[in-house]
Order: C-alpha cells, then structure tokens, then sequence
C-alpha cells in the first residue's frame, strides 16, 4: 500500500498524525465517560426521589451500614487514583518499571476495595438487609425500608461491577505496558484507562457520603 | 459511457471473511442496511396482521393475546431494531465519512463491534418471539410488565444490548465529526446530513444509557424483585415512566433528526440551488437535541404525575415545534426559484414536507395538556406518530436510499418504476392513516383487540392503505435490487451534488479517496459553481 | 513524522500527591461532620465537601485543567443533562399532592348540568 514508512506503528492508517489520533481516542473516552454518569444517573435520580419521599426511613436504615468500612474503602479509592495517576506520570516519561510498579498496586487496592465490599455485602446477607422483597430485617424503623437496601445494593453493585471491569481494562493495560506497548510517545490507552478508573473513584466520591454518612 | 471501476469497496477484497471483519466504514454501513431492512420485513408483516385482523370487529384472525404481542413485536422491533439505527447506521455509516473527505469513522473495531452487537441484541429479541412473545406494549409499563408471564426479559435484554450499539454509532460519530474532517472543511462548511448526525448522535451518547439503567432494573424487578418500579412493594410505576421517557423521547428525535438531515442535503442538490438559511438548520438541529431532553413528562399526562410536572412539560412542548418549523420553512424556501428535478429522492422529498407537517401539527395538538386528555390513548396519537416517524423518517430513509443508491452500488434503479412506487407510498400511507386521525378524534382506543362496528369503515380503509403500502414496499425491493445487478452504471455524479462524496468513483475505492480531498467550497455552492450531473439526459427526459 | 515529545499537559508529580493529600484530608473532615447534627445541613455539606473533592479529581487526575477545553464541555454537559433529568422528574414526584383548586370548582356555576345531576333529560339525549 500507500502508506508513508515514516508512520509509526502505533498510528493507524485512517489518521493524520500522531495528535489527530491520540485527540479523538481522548475525545471518545470523554463521550463514554458522559455515558457512564448518565448511566448512574439514573439511579442517582432514584436515590434522590426515595430519600425525599422517605427521609426518616433513610436516616434510620443508613446507620445500619458501616462507616469504617466505607471510608476504609474510600481512602482506598483515592490511593489507588493517586497511584493511576502515577502510572500514566511514569510512562509519560518513559519510566516504564515505575508504571508496572504502579499498575499492580492499584490492582491491589482494587481488589481490596472488593473484599471489604463482599464482607460489607455477606452482613448484609446475613442480617436478612436486603432488596425488594427478599428483604427480612426487623430492625429498621419507616415506611419500605426495602426501598433503602434496593438502592444501596444496586449503585453499590453497579458501581462494584465498574470496579471489576476496571480492573480488567488495567489487568490489560499492564499487560501491554509488560510488553512495551507503550513509551512517552504513545500511551493514550494508558491514559484512558487511568480516566476511566478516576469516573469510577468518583462515584464513589458521591456515593460514599449520599449512603454512609447522610443517608 | 459511465463505467463503473474494477477495484472498488464491493469486490475488493473478496471472500466472505473479508466482509464478516472488515473495517470499512462502507461495507460495515451496507451491513448494517441488509440487517435493518431484514427486520423492515420483519415489523411490516407484523403491522400488515394486525391490520388484517383489525379489518372486522370481533374476533377474525388471531386471539386477543396474540394481538397483544403483534403489537407488540412490531413496535419493539420497528423502534429499537429498524428506525433508530436505520439512517445514522446505514447511511450515515455509508456516506458520512465520505462526505468528510475522511478515511473511515474515528473507531473503526468499535463500529464494526456495534453491528455485531446489534446482531446479538436481535437474537435475544427473536428469542423472545419464539419464547412467548413480551404483550406488555414497546413502553414495557410497569407493574404489568412485572406480572406477565410473557418474555419480558429476553426482549427487554435484547434492547438493552442494542442501546450499547446505538451508543458506539453515536460516539463515533461524533469524535469523526469533530477530529477527521478534510481540510478547508469547517464546522459551518459542512453538509447539512453532517449537521444532522451530531446532533442525533448527542442524543444517542446522553439518553440511551438511561434506557439503559431503566432496562436493567426492570430486569432485576422481574428477577429479583426489587421493588423500585413496583407498587405492591411500594415503589412508583409513574417513576419507571420517566426513567423509560427520559430515553424514549429524545429517541423520537434520534429518529427524526437523520429524516430531516437527508431532506435538508437532497432538497438542494435535487433543486439545484443554494440552501436557504444554511447555519439556521444546523443550529435547529442542535436546539432540537437539547429541548428534546426537556419535555418526555408529555407522555404521561394521564399517568398521575403532578399536575405541576404537567404544565410545565405541556409548556416546554411547545418549543419544539418552534425549530422544526423553521426547518420546514427553510426547506420550502430553498423551493422557491430553484431549478427543481421531479426525481424518485425528490418525490419522497416532497412526501416528506406534506406528511412530517401534519405529523408535526398534530403533535403540537397532542402536546397541548387538555387536549391530550382527549386525545390519550386513541389512534390519533397511533395516526400522530407514524406520520412523523414513518412519514417522516422512514420516508426520508427512502429518499436518502435512492438518493445514494447510485453511489452505494454504482448502478441506477428504473426511475419510472421508481416515481410510481414512491406515489403508490405516498397514496397507501395516507389511506393507512387519515382514517386512523379520524377514528382516533372520534374515541376509537389504541391497542385495542376489537371495536365498536361504527369505527368499522374506517378500519376497513386503513387496512387496505396497509396493504396498499406493503405492495408498494414489495415492488421496491424488487427494483432496488433487480438494479444491483442489471442497473445502468450511474457514474461519480448521477445528480450533480457539490459534497464529497460525489467527487469520489460509484462505486467508491476501499480507501474513499485516492488522495485527500481539500474543502475550498461550501456543500450547496450552487450559486457560484456548475455541475453537470452524470444523468443529465435521463434526467432532462423525466 | 513529527509528533511532540514534550506533552504539554505533563503534570507536575507533587500536583497529584499534593491532590491525592486533600482528597484524604477532605475525607476526614466529611466524616467527621456527619457526626455533627446540623440538620438538613448534613446532607448540603456532604454533597458540597463531595463535588469539591470530584473537581479536584477532574480538574487534576483527569486533567480537565490542562486538555482541550472541549473534554470539559462534555463533562459538563452530562452533568448538566443529569440535573434536567432529575429536577424535572422531581417536580412530578414532589407536587403529587398539589391539586389546583379551581380543579374542584365548575367552570361555570350557573351552567344547567350542575343543577340537576341526573335529570332524565340526559338518558333522552342519548338516543
């Protein structure tokens, strides 16, 4: 083909240059991301209409959550922000043993951000706080107090399964970064999966106090 | 005369694995057209049986319950499997990146992931049929939705695994529009169809994951039992509402704005004249977008919701009639004076003036808060809808199709078969559905199984325009695609269109372009520059 | 090809450490506060200390500070689509019980049909 032999071979062939491509992979990651607040929009505007209609209900049923926990897990967040941001800070100056140094540690906090939540959620489990109407709890006084663990469970459990994927979008970048994919010329995925980790802490941001501390 | 060139996008490269992974933004598009159109077919048979078996009062066809999932099938599947991806995935994907002169669309892997994942939502959604069709309506109101025994979830999933591929046609559109347009290409040079995908595909990017939560927590209310959307548990069905309209209706205009992008690009090419109030239709376009967002509540005028949350939605209502007028007039404008060419695209050009005015104005009718209490629920909204949505946009899909056609395959379809098809639409859409404006003024409820013998002649006449429609529809594929094979080679410029697209061969190179196009005028320059359009002489003739 | 090797948004190591600092601190004091009975204020600190803490993470771990202006306008949009998603649905499930008074009034009082409810006059019309 065609092709120029001066591109390089991270460039693909429908791009200009080096810019116009790592410009629009930022650009689509922004417009995903604007997906993604909508996306727990919804539930967020759940959230708000069931605490405005039961805000008693809500006061009580939120002392039954754990705050050490939560905030044990939010410090744990933003550690493991802290650390993406260091990753991407690495590889833009070609310290690529510091990125996979970094990399890994924010897949640990990752991961001990999940363990903390399956023990918050298996006493939940056990205390019968639950969804709908599985829910057995007698301890929580209001009206539907069911209505409360409905929402805790499922922004926390949408926002845990963001968790997971982003560990597996880091898991890969790890991967590729081992492999030396990338270098301070080329590192948009590692930038973008670092953006997509940072929309998941914050939502955290947001849920940590909407549920834990204010209820 | 005109010939057609050997290595094009169609037969280069060969084999069936080539297409099943290409990357090509055009082969992706024509993809994309042979699935939505399979699935025309699909929702046409449907809406053609429920025709039949509305014909006569009483019982005559199928069950009560079968009519119940008629419905539907075929408004879940004309929705959320043939109108929204039709024009933005087909054409858009076909034509768009051309038109920017760029290569391909931004992301080409995502692209080809949205028609493979819209292939897998339409499993799950054919599923559903053979598993007990969903009978809950395309709306999916809760708490029925949460009792019936009908498949619920493997409809509701499929359209919930569709919202990602509408999405990823969105976001590619809109990251192509911004960073991959050609030289010399501004944002206030480009087409009018450009204008109109990036504002549908903002629409795409911000309402579709909503649906998509919506979805997901109607699903866990039927698996699991939640509670959110379900009164006996005490949550609000009005809530799943506007979770369900807060999509939905800014849906309406991911289906309309593409209509009306096609309508505003052919109007001038086929008038061979300059387009009136060029930055006042792309501005519309976006102001469309955004008032989109604001008035889903009037929807629900009868769903309970607070009379306050009524007002005010009947109020913003009102200001979306204000920039599709303005397209409207601009459109009629551009007429004015021009040299206009009674093609088949221009022909269903005019349809859609006629037909998406009287859907327009009726929706003004509808929107107005005391009048729908009136109107709620009867076949005029059922009339309303399908003069914008199939008057509208489908109407406007056709013109674009034979519109682009040449470029597409290289080949001309018989224009005079064509012109009697495209008046033989025009005449069986208008039987379908004044009949059904006139019984819906006069009580007769939508979604009903039977009805009072005085809606009978009505129902009669609505049944024959149905099918008056589908034989139409029938005659036209049989044209289009006698044309892939048998077509006179149509030549770069069939219609003498200043855009991009035009200047590349018919069919186009694998690559579009053999070296970048620069942008040194503006897409309806029809003033300051002449054209000769591959078709002259068949055009002269007609 | 030439590609810039000198990034312009490169950001200064101690900026993040310095940000990943405040987000703790700014989690303590959140904390904390909430101990503290202030009523309906409880909920307008939390969310206040909560998007100071989200800017902070836009504004510097996502860059928003330094890159195209137009990532900002996305990030904005979306909340600002989220705010019209929800006030508007807020003002149907917080005015439920606001009924209109004239509602319950006829239109015209002296109209013939309020006078006599179930006349027979209404069941001749019919035929």
């Amino acid at each position: 083909m065609d092709v120029a032999t001066d591109r390089p071979a991270y460039l693909a062939e429908h791009f200009t240059d080096a810019e116009q491509q790592q410009e629009s992979a930022k650009l689509g990651m922004w417009v995903f991301l604007l997906t993604e607040i909508l996306l727990f929009g919804g539930l967020f505007c759940a959230y708000a209409i069931y605490r405005a209609w039961y805000p008693e209900m809500f006061h009580n049923a939120h002392k039954h959550l754990d705050v050490v926990l939560g905030s044990i897990n939010t410090v744990v967040l933003i550690l493991s922000s802290v650390t993406v941001a260091l990753a991407i800070h690495a590889i833009q100056h070609n310290k690529r043993k510091q990125t996979i140094l970094f990399l890994t540690i924010t897949l640990l906090f990752a991961a001990t951000f999940l363990v903390i939540k399956y023990f918050e959620y298996s006493h939940k489990i056990h205390l019968g706080m639950l969804p709908g109407k599985f829910y057995t709890y007698t301890g929580i006084e209001g009206t539907n107090p069911h209505i409360f663990f409905t929402v805790y469970f499922t922004m926390t459990g949408l926002h845990g399964l963001h968790v997971l994927a982003g560990m597996i979008v880091i898991g890969w970048i790890l991967i590729r970064t081992i492999k030396g994919h990338f270098h301070s010329e080329y590192y948009t995925p590692v930038e973008n999966a670092g953006l997509y980790w940072h929309l998941v802490d914050l939502i955290w941001i947001y849920l940590f106090p909407l549920l834990y501390l204010v209820g | 005369m005109n010939i057609i060139p050997e290595k094009n996008y169609l037969t280069y490269p060969k084999g069936l694995k080539s297409w099943l992974f290409t990357l090509d933004h055009k082969r992706i598009g024509l993809m994309y057209l042979f699935a939505i159109m399979f699935f025309f077919l699909v929702g046409g048979i449907f809406a053609l049986m429920i025709r039949l078996e509305l014909f006569h009062p009483g019982q005559d066809f199928v069950s009560a319950d079968t009519y119940n999932q008629l419905f539907t099938l075929h408004g879940a599947i004309m929705i959320f499997l043939f109108i929204i991806p039709s024009i933005p995935a087909s054409l858009g994907n076909l034509i768009l990146p051309l038109m920017l002169g760029a290569k391909d669309v931004a992301f080409p892997r995502l692209n080809l992931a949205s028609w493979y994942i819209y292939v897998f939502g339409a499993m799950f959604a054919v599923y559903s049929m053979i598993a007990g069709a969903a009978d809950t309506g395309w709306t999916f109101y809760t708490p029925y939705s949460i009792e019936t025994n009908t498949a619920v979830i493997s409809l509701t999933t499929g359209a919930f695994i569709l919202g990602f591929s509408s999405i990823f046609t969105g976001l590619n559109f809109l990251v192509t529009i911004h960073k991959l347009r050609a030289p010399g290409m501004t944002w206030f040079k480009m087409p009018l169809f450009v204008w109109g995908l990036y504002a549908t595909s903002i629409i795409q990017v911000v309402a579709t994951p909503v649906l998509g939560i919506t979805l997901l927590l109607l699903i866990l209310e039927r698996v699991a039992g939640i509670g959110i959307f379900n009164p006996a548990l005490g949550g609000d069905p009005v809530l799943f509402q506007h979770f369900f309209w807060f999509y939905s209706h800014p849906a309406v205009y991911i289906m309309i704005l593409p209509g009306m992008a096609i309508i505003s690009e052919l109007i001038s090419v086929h008038s061979h004249k300059k387009i009136f109030g060029y930055k006042v239709i792309a501005y519309s376009s976006l102001a469309i977008a955004f008032i989109s967002f604001l008035v889903w509540g009037h929807h629900m005028f009868v769903s309970g919701q607070s009379e306050l949350a009524g007002m005010i939605f009947s109020f913003l209502t009102f200001f979306v009639g204000v920039p599709s007028g303005i397209k409207v007039f601009n459109w009629v404008a551009t007429l004015y004076k021009g040299a206009v060419r009674f093609t088949t695209p221009m022909l269903y050009t005019f349809a859609f003036l006629i037909l998406f005015t009287i859907g327009g104005l009726t929706g003004i009718f509808l929107g107005a808060l005391s009048v729908d209490i009136h109107l709620h629920d009867t076949y005029f909204v059922v009339a309303h809808f399908h003069y914008t949505m199939m008057g509208g946009t489908v109407i406007a899909f056709f013109a674009g199709l034979h519109h682009w056609w040449p470029k597409i395959w290289g080949r001309m379809y018989n224009e005079r078969i064509a012109k009697i098809t495209a008046v033989l639409v025009f005449i069986g859409f208008n039987l379908t559905f004044i009949p059904q404006f006139i019984m819906g003024s006069h009580g007769m409820p939508r979604r009903y199984f039977d009805y009072l013998p005085q809606y009978q002649g009505m129902h009669e006449l609505s049944t024959y325009g149905a099918y008056l429609l589908g034989t139409a529809f029938v005659i036209m594929a049989i044209y289009l695609i006698h044309s892939i094979f048998k077509g006179k080679p149509a030549g770069n410029n069939p219609w003498g269109g200043l855009t991009l697209e035009w200047q590349t061969t018919s069919p186009p190179d694998p690559h579009n372009f053999h070296e970048v196009p620069v942008w040194t005028h503006g897409p309806y320059d029809f003033d300051t520059i002449k054209v000769e359009p591959d078709l002259e002489k068949e055009l002269e003739t007609a | 090809m030439h590609t810039k090797t000198e990034h312009k948004h490169s950001t200064p190591l101690l900026v993040y450490l310095a940000v990943g600092g405040a987000l703790l601190f700014l989690t303590v004091i959140t904390v904390a506060v909430s101990y503290v009975d202030l009523g309906p204020f409880n909920l307008v600190v939390a969310i206040g200390i909560a998007t100071f803490k989200a800017m902070l993470v836009a504004l510097f771990f996502m860059h928003l500070y330094y890159d195209n202006k137009l990532f900002m306008a996305v990030f904005i949009s979306g909340l600002m689509f989220l705010g019209i998603f929800i006030i508007l649905t807020m003002f149907d499930t917080m005015k439920r019980d606001m009924i209109y008074e004239e509602v319950a009034k006829p239109i015209r009082p002296n109209a013939i049909i309020y006078e006599q409810p179930a006349a027979t006059d209404q069941t001749d019309g019919q035929h």
